[in-house]
């Protein structure tokens, strides 16, 4: 998924003479072809983030598009008044490319893990913020970032996983995608998370109850159409996201059927990372198990939810 | 102090008893730096503040702003007679400058270490398209505190931006007292040197030597600048000067606002 963002990356800045990138300190090697090809467009500006943020909102004053990349807990943590002020209060076409986002850095520790990166990032005005589910997604995404005309957080996985987008869905910043249509409960999900409620919902089918997919990759705005039109429909709903449980999806979803449809008494079990630093390394996938973010616990809490119904 | 610094500092003080309050002493501390901008270096246009050509100036200690929007409004970017609304629920004047709202204001700041990098990216936009404006950051001395200014410092030297001025307006008092005692600059000129900086000091109040200085800029073709520039806070008030109960004012009595206009006169 990185790849290919960084690619488009590149594709763009061919394409559009406003693109530029900045990196913070990546890996050796990271766009080479473009410090090549377009080199005065092309930045690494060492690991000064909260720098890099201001520095990309002067650009994008000019009439630039900065595309910036780097560790996420880095661009939201570290940075954050930058993002808030510099980006967001001034509403500045910046875009920021987010390596690791949930607990792809499992091994490295709570200091690289980005859980609150969406919780954050949601409470400020202006900020959009998407999750894309693979790479093929992102793909699709990344065209439609030039015309965007506020700044956007970009979450990227580890990279290398399954694809379950389509290009018959399409993809439009805000519009969220049923990739599996409901009938008994829906799983709600984002980011890498839609490819474990798809298999959720597989395993839900051999159990004789049809469950559906809607894949949020647009976190904010959150589409308000599509929730309403299908939260409605079904006795059961669980979110899923590889975020704490604090500010992300489940939030947001709650907040929009408080707010939006307090006549409609939707069920809602939230399925995310626990209110505690991480306990334990490992690898992304080990992480979650220990956090009870799994196939299994899916199933169960649709279960327990349609039961309730 | 002559005529026109007194005018300038005039329409503070009117800005200042419309709002009841502000930052006077860091005001004042830097009228003469952006009086000699706005009338011998910096080119613009006040009826066309969007004008592609103008010369971009940030203040990155946007707290100081009651000296900006005076000098703008005399220069007629805005109504004078808008500055007595200076924090009115609906001015356009709030008490940190706000791009987008008020002609002529580059950026937006008030949160501390911001200016100098959205500076490094205007001036680098420059350095892209081969455009001949110049940038120049207005900042604080306690701003300076903040990381983020060095590390914009640092990213300014590799860039070579020479299109790019910081004038750091040191009056070295900051919020709980002077510089020395809460963080201590010295050795500031060796300090901007070492970060790649071309750098001279100078009187922030002599208005001569500051336009004479900026007749010099850039004073390196590779290298961007910096220009200490030692000024008094609360500069025109012998009550207030270096004194940090005036960094910020609130509360205005009577006395001091008739206080504040005799000295004016």
């Amino acid at each position: 998924m990185r790849k290919s963002a960084l690619s488009y990356v590149y594709k763009l800045a061919q394409q559009d003479e406003r693109v530029v990138f900045i990196g913070s300190d990546l890996g050796p090697g990271v766009l080479e072809v473009m410090k090549q090809a377009i080199p005065d467009r092309f930045f690494m500006e060492g690991v000064s983030e909260q720098h890099i943020i201001g520095m990309a909102a002067g650009l994008a004053m000019e009439g630039f598009i900065p595309f910036v990349n780097t560790i996420a807990t880095f661009l939201t943590r570290r940075c954050y008044e930058q993002v808030a002020l510099d980006l967001c209060l001034q509403n500045l076409p910046v875009r920021l490319i987010a390596n690791g986002g949930g607990v792809v850095y499992a091994p490295l520790g709570p200091t690289h893990l980005a859980v609150e990166d969406m919780g954050i990032l949601r409470t400020l005005p202006n900020m959009t913020i998407i999750a894309p589910c693979d790479a093929d997604e992102m793909n699709r995404l990344m065209p439609q970032t030039i015309d965007w005309p506020h700044p956007i957080y970009i979450r990227l996985a580890k990279g290398g996983d399954p694809i379950v987008s389509k290009p018959e869905y399409g993809f439009e910043i805000g519009q969220a995608i049923l990739l599996r249509e409901p009938d008994a409960g829906l799983f709600v999900s984002t980011g890498v998370m839609t490819q474990m409620a798809l298999e959720a919902a597989k395993k839900m089918e051999q159990s004789g109850l049809d469950c559906g997919v809607l894949h949020i990759h647009t976190i904010k705005p959150i589409d308000k159409s599509t929730l309403s039109h299908w939260l409605p429909k079904v006795q059961g709903v669980v979110t899923v996201e590889e975020h704490t449980r604090i500010g992300g999806l489940g939030s947001a979803v709650l907040e929009f059927c408080n707010d939006e449809m307090p006549e409609q008494a939707v069920k809602i079990h939230r399925i995310g990372i626990p209110d505690r630093f991480a306990d334990q390394y490992g690898t992304q996938s080990s992480l979650l198990t220990h956090w009870g973010i799994t196939v299994d616990s899916l199933c169960a809490a649709m279960v327990q939810q349609l039961h309730k119904s | 102090m002559d005529i026109r610094s007194k005018h300038l500092r005039t329409l503070i003080v009117n800005a200042l008893v419309g709002g009841g309050r502000g930052h006077l002493g860091s005001s004042m501390s830097m009228v003469e730096i952006l009086r000699a901008l706005y009338d011998s270096f910096l080119n613009y246009r006040p009826t066309e503040p969007h004008w592609s050509d103008r010369d971009r100036l940030i203040l990155s200690k946007g707290h100081g702003c009651l000296a900006l929007y005076a000098v703008l409004a005399e220069k007629g970017f805005f109504p004078q007679e808008e500055l007595t609304t200076f924090c009115h629920p609906t001015s356009r004047l709030g008490g940190h400058p706000e791009k987008g709202k008020i002609p002529g204001i580059e950026a937006s700041t008030g949160a501390l270490g911001h200016g100098l990098s959205m500076g490094v990216g205007i001036a680098l936009a420059a350095k892209i398209r081969q455009q001949s404006y110049r940038v120049v950051v207005v900042t604080g001395d306690g701003e300076i505190n903040e990381g983020s200014v060095w590390e914009a410092a640092m990213s300014a030297a590799k860039h070579q931006l020479y299109n790019l001025s910081v004038f750091v307006d040191y009056n070295k008092m900051q919020s709980y007292g002077s510089t020395r005692e809460v963080l201590d600059l010295e050795p500031l000129t060796d300090k901007w040197r070492s970060f790649g900086f071309e750098v001279e000091e100078i009187n922030g109040h002599d208005v001569q030597a500051l336009e004479q200085l900026m007749h010099r800029l850039p004073l390196s073709g590779h290298k961007p600048t910096a220009i200490i520039c030692h000024t008094i806070k609360g500069k025109g008030f012998p009550f207030a000067e270096g004194r940090a109960e005036w960094h910020h004012k609130s509360r205005l009595k009577e006395e001091e606002i008739t206080a504040m206009y005799e000295c004016l006169r």
